[in-house]
């Protein structure tokens, strides 16, 4: 009985009745420590790549975060600069040999690098360009924003030029009246000519009116009401200004061109199709530097002898034929990526060709080419850097033309550092926004 | 009972041409051919009038005529008698030898940071991202500048290697100097019997190719494995150490040496190629780690398990697995890269590399005032290239795609 009692007493000492708290884990497997462990030390081979990183990066901070942050912003020139480094070494405090960063050339020239030659006076003029071409863009990024403000969208790049350029207002206004002349063609004219006469007339029409009646009608228009502001001529761009302007002017004019390249080359009729595949391999195939001096030495040729075109649309002309090339390719991904049965619904709706890519088609295949477009435009804008090489003052340019000046000989990081961040400020930007954007459609399809 | 019946013959109205989807097509085809060739025709005959007015005719003899300038890196015989075609060569050739070490070294740099991107390892990933997203947001010509300036400003001068108590000294047992001229190394001298030597190690290394599909079939046949690496490796070094003993030490290094007020002897690296082409390396690097990161991470989490199911070792599913199928993924837009980096080479321009667009579109084209000629034969080898480019990496590529039905 007792022996019984005993076993089942033991029993129930075994027996718990209550929960016990929950405890905190071990030091080494919880907090900093675990994820030190597991991140940074675990194996031998990790750790020695830890220790070698940690000292990479400790050796490359040493030496530059004191001439970064120690860098001198109030001097006229280098040798102010340095006589002020070495008033300070005098002075006891600074080391000996301290070199820092003259950061004075930025605060001196940072209206050069960023504008250029434009007259100060008319600097509100690109910054108002620039908010509009902002604002013109955000339909297109964001779905959120009220679709009316596409309208502004299409008026946007008229608006910039003549903000930019200045100059007499009826010139962009009756360019543009150009394009409402194709657009009521297609819109107007499919009933009574059919869908083919319609497109036909929408190219030739407007390229009639450009060529022939522009030139009169602003003339004559500019004598009745000379309304306009003062025009700022394209040698005075420079700096990040002509970067965005190349490289805006160059996105926003390749998409059609592009557009209508990645349908040519999906297209059936062996024509088209073989031009557009002999155009977009003859653009991709040459770098971009020869396509710049083509425009620089060449482009004259091809044009009649009364045409007299600045090296700075000439460089437009040649960046927009450049990246239509490309953009017609991310293109082409997009429409190869739709399914067969989008262009079978089309048909069986009975849409004509225009209307089922324009309201079938190109919305979602553009939709699915959107990072790949946003990554070509930033392509473009780091390859703005090479019209230098043409003559333009670029921001590289502007940064030789600065160290060829007196006071600024001899200064080389404080420029290259000032000009890659504000590269980098921009594409990282652009990256991280096509990246959103490929999360977001991700998340669409599935 | 026929139930077809023959085409109304005679029925043919203008309209079809537009409304019948039989002939609307050819319509469309001849108006577009029609337009283009009218624009085409436009441009060509702005070309004549324009080349009439400058009194300018169109001619490629000025490539045989005398180039009277000099070329500091060349790679076959140059001086400035040889004529304007003869330097487009040397070009070409400086253009070729960029974009190949260009190539080579961005492979491997690229290859290093996508696979160290997706390490465990949190400090080194992290540094690899900061690599990438450095040099992808910021212009190729940037670096190509501040690499030349450190390659010109931060190194010593060829004088700063004279005397007892140099400033600077040479690298590497007193063989490779790195001076703001470039750098010097050694040479190979070529001797006697060096012919023998060289065809013994191409033969070495047609042994190992030999030695590995042998290997295979026996692996295929009765499953034992032969170590091939360790063969392959013995291969490629003895007989060829060996055969140098034997032969008497044919070929030997000619050292760089300070004389006068420069290195002479050895080679020379000059700084534009090495700017050049550390630039191109890191940039396109940078590209290249992010395809190889995206060509692993496309690989199903699945197939790893799968292999490791089977007892597979990690390594052994790495070959036989995961790379396979992430090369799939991986090698059309490094093809893409590759083209990318020979065009790009021709940004030489910001360091006085004398590539084909300095001398043929250069300096040939300034002597002779032919703009358009030079310019066609210019963008006609970059054109070209690019094709042999892409058309070589897409037979390799199909080589390693899916076989599909």
């Amino acid at each position: 009985m007792s022996e019984i009692h005993s076993e089942t007493s033991t029993h129930t000492a075994y027996v718990r009745t209550e929960m016990l708290p929950e405890q905190a884990p071990p030091v080494t497997a919880a907090g900093p420590a675990k994820w030190v462990r597991e991140n940074l030390f675990s194996s031998v081979g990790n750790g020695i790549m830890t220790i070698l990183a940690l000292y990479v990066i400790y050796y490359i901070l040493s030496h530059t975060l004191g001439w970064v942050f120690m860098g001198i912003w109030d001097a006229g020139s280098l040798s102010e600069c340095r006589e002020i480094r070495d008033g300070y070494i005098a002075e006891g405090r600074w080391a000996e040999h301290t070199e820092v960063a003259c950061w004075a050339v930025l605060s001196d020239r940072w209206h050069q690098l960023l504008f250029g030659f434009y007259p100060p006076e008319f600097y509100w003029r690109p910054i108002l360009a620039l908010v509009i071409f902002g604002v013109a863009l955000a339909p297109v990024l964001f779905d959120n924003v009220n679709r009316k403000m596409l309208i502004l969208t299409l008026l946007a790049p008229f608006i910039c030029y003549f903000l930019l350029w200045g100059g007499s207002i009826w010139g962009p206004l009756v360019v543009a009246f150009g394009f409402v002349i194709g657009f009521a063609c297609i819109k107007y004219g499919a009933l009574p000519l059919g869908a083919l006469l319609s497109t036909l007339a929408a190219i030739v029409l407007p390229l009639i009116f450009w060529l022939f009646l522009v030139g009169p009608i602003t003339g004559v228009l500019n004598s009745i009401a000379p309304i306009g502001i003062e025009a700022v001529d394209s040698d005075n761009f420079g700096g990040f200004l002509l970067a965005f302007v190349i490289g805006a002017a160059g996105i926003i004019l390749s998409m059609p061109l592009g557009v209508v390249l990645a349908l040519g080359r999906q297209s059936d009729l062996f024509i088209i199709n073989k031009f557009s595949v002999i155009f977009i391999e003859v653009i991709r195939g040459v770098p971009l530097i020869v396509w710049l001096f083509t425009a620089s030495l060449l482009l004259n040729y091809f044009l009649p002898p009364s045409a007299n075109f600045d090296l700075m649309l000439r460089v437009i002309i040649m960046v927009t034929l450049f990246s239509s090339a490309y953009i017609a390719e991310v293109i082409r991904g997009g429409l190869a990526a739709l399914p067969r049965g989008q262009y079978e619904g089309a048909d069986s709706l009975g849409l004509n060709y225009w209307q089922a890519m324009q309201l079938i088609i190109l919305p979602q295949a553009l939709k699915i080419s959107i990072p790949g477009i946003v990554s070509s435009f930033i392509g473009l804008f780091k390859d703005t850097t090479l019209v230098v090489f043409v003559g333009l003052s670029d921001p590289i340019g502007f940064s030789n033309l600065i160290r060829a000046t007196t006071d600024w000989n001899g200064i080389y990081w404080e420029l290259f550092i000032f000009i890659g961040l504000c590269f980098f400020i921009c594409c990282f930007g652009m990256s991280r926004y096509s990246q959103y954007l490929e999360r977001k459609l991700a998340t669409g399809h599935r | 009972m026929a139930t077809l019946s023959d085409p109304p013959q005679k029925s043919f109205h203008i309209s079809q041409l537009i409304y019948d989807t039989r002939y609307r097509s050819t319509t469309i085809q001849v108006i577009a051919f029609i337009l283009i060739m009218a624009g085409i025709w436009w441009l060509a005959s702005n070309v004549v009038t324009n080349l009439a007015t400058l009194g300018k005719d169109f001619d490629f003899s000025f490539l045989g005529n005398r180039a009277g300038y000099d070329i500091n890196q060349m790679l076959i015989e140059y001086s400035n008698d040889s004529t304007h075609a003869r330097a487009a060569l040397v070009g070409i050739l400086n253009t070729l030898l960029v974009a190949f070490l260009g190539c080579v070294t961005a492979t491997i740099i690229g290859v290093t940071a996508g696979v160290l991107r997706l390490s465990k390892n949190w400090i080194v990933g992290r540094l690899m991202t900061v690599y990438v997203e450095g040099f992808r947001n910021i212009p190729l010509l940037l670096w190509i500048i501040v690499i030349f300036a450190v390659m010109t400003e931060a190194t010593p001068q060829p004088r700063d290697f004279r005397g007892e108590d140099a400033e600077a000294s040479m690298i590497l047992w007193d063989s490779v100097a790195i001076t703001n001229r470039g750098i010097f190394m050694p040479s190979p001298e070529w001797g006697a019997n060096s012919m023998l030597l060289v065809a013994i190690f191409l033969a070495s290394i047609v042994g190992i190719f030999v030695y590995r599909s042998m290997a295979r079939k026996k692996q295929e046949q009765t499953g034992v494995q032969s170590p091939v690496f360790l063969v392959g490796l013995a291969l490629f070094f003895i007989p060829t150490l060996i055969a140098y003993f034997i032969l008497g030490r044919p070929v030997t290094l000619n050292y760089p040496e300070l004389g006068g007020f420069n290195f002479s002897g050895g080679l020379q690296l000059r700084n534009s190629l090495i700017a050049l082409w550390i630039a191109l390396s890191l940039y396109t690097g940078a590209f290249i780690a992010e395809i190889v990161r995206a060509g692993i991470l496309a690989v199903n989490k699945g197939q790893t398990e799968a292999a490791s199911a089977l007892g597979l070792r990690p390594n052994r599913t790495m070959n036989l697995v995961v790379l396979p199928q992430a090369l799939r993924v991986i090698i059309p837009p490094l093809i893409s890269q590759y083209l990318n980096l020979t065009k790009n080479s021709s940004l030489a321009i910001a360091v006085g590399y004398m590539d084909v667009r300095a001398t043929l579109g250069g300096i040939t084209i300034n002597q002779t005032g032919r703009e358009l000629e030079g310019m066609l034969l210019l963008g006609l080898f970059y054109l070209v290239t690019s094709l042999v480019i892409s058309g070589g990496m897409n037979l390799y590529n199909n080589s390693v795609k899916l076989q599909e039905r």
